[in-house]
């Protein structure tokens, strides 16, 4: 499941460092303390601004409140979008934290010059670019579709799995496994590659040719932001119906 | 690392990621297509259209971003290495 997780076998590669981490030694678990460190400062950073958001709230919204309802109203809609009208209330928290959270952490490490900072070991980037950092968020997805769909049919849910014919069991339960397996990929895939492709590029020409693919970058990083959430809001709004 | 390893390990890297391009390059070029001549015929709706269009482009993307996986796996974490 952790395949970047030979760190001994790493091969460094025109300075694009992959596999080293910056390990954290906590009992017997190692953790990779430079995703730890940058998914923190994003958090930190969403708190502030919701913080500041919602401080002196008033009737007639001014600058910065402003700019942050704009954003929910945002998140709301691609929760509306995908749940309907009667069943998205309740699940606004869920699919804003995780378009948030993820937007941050990729446009953390697009916009931000990390590399400023050295570390003994590995480098600081946006945390996506951790398989575990993208596992954890898809397992959490699939966790929110289950609660989502126990809490509506109880245990009349698993009437799901036999819909339309029985015959299609197998792959009704193979589905809860590619679920999880193609979000973490695919948020982890292209934010690695994102990143490797500007590293190399920096390589080879220092200056200017890389700000074209950097604005991509950017790019990519919003709208897989936008289809993680949207995916699990769509998931979740299959196991509701 | 034995040398035979590597050197399949760079050739299915490489084939990987080259072969993952094929289909979605295909797709995407089709669903672009599509979209310009929905915008053509109606120009009015040409942000939904956009909208739609990259939301698609990128799951299409995502298939060629699974070989990319697969590739890196073999050259950074390539589990017959050792």
């Amino acid at each position: 499941m952790f395949p970047l997780d030979f760190s001994n076998n790493s091969i460094l590669i025109s300075g694009v460092e992959i596999g080293t981490h910056f390990y954290w030694e906590i009992g017997d678990i190692s953790l990779h303390g430079q995703v730890f460190i940058v998914s923190w400062f994003v958090i930190t950073l969403l708190v502030i601004f919701s913080f500041l958001g919602t401080q002196n709230s008033e009737r007639i919204p001014d600058s910065w409140q402003n700019f942050m309802e704009s954003v929910i109203e945002f998140t709301q809609d691609i929760a509306k979008n995908q749940l309907g009208e009667s069943f998205y209330r309740p699940w606004i928290p869920f699919i804003s934290t995780l378009f948030l959270f993820i937007f941050g952490c990729n446009w953390s490490g697009a916009l931000i010059p990390w590399k400023l900072i050295i570390l003994p070991e590995g480098e600081l980037a946006a945390p996506t670019n951790d398989i575990n950092t993208t596992v954890s968020l898809a397992l959490l997805t699939s966790l929110a579709y289950f609660y989502a769909g126990f809490s509506k049919k109880g245990i009349g849910y698993f009437k799901r799995y036999i819909q339309p014919t029985p015959i299609l069991l197998p792959i009704n339960i193979l589905e809860d496994f590619t679920k999880p397996l193609s979000l973490s990929f695919r948020l982890f895939g292209n934010v690695l590659a994102d990143e490797l492709t500007i590293s190399v590029l920096v390589l080879l020409v220092p200056l200017i040719v890389p700000l074209p693919i950097m604005g991509l970058g950017i790019f990519a990083g919003s709208v897989q932001a936008l289809i993680f959430s949207t995916l699990a809001a769509a998931y979740i709004a299959e196991a509701l119906e | 690392m034995d040398s035979i390893i590597a050197g399949a390990s760079v050739i299915g890297a490489g084939l990987s990621v080259g072969l993952a391009a094929i289909g979605p390059g295909i797709g995407q070029g089709t669903a672009a297509g599509q979209a310009v001549e929905g915008i053509a015929r109606q120009p009015e709706v040409e942000n939904q259209i956009r909208g739609t269009l990259l939301l698609s482009l990128a799951f299409m993307e995502a298939l060629t971003i699974y070989g990319l996986v697969v590739s890196l796996a073999l050259l950074f974490a390539n589990p017959f290495a050792s």
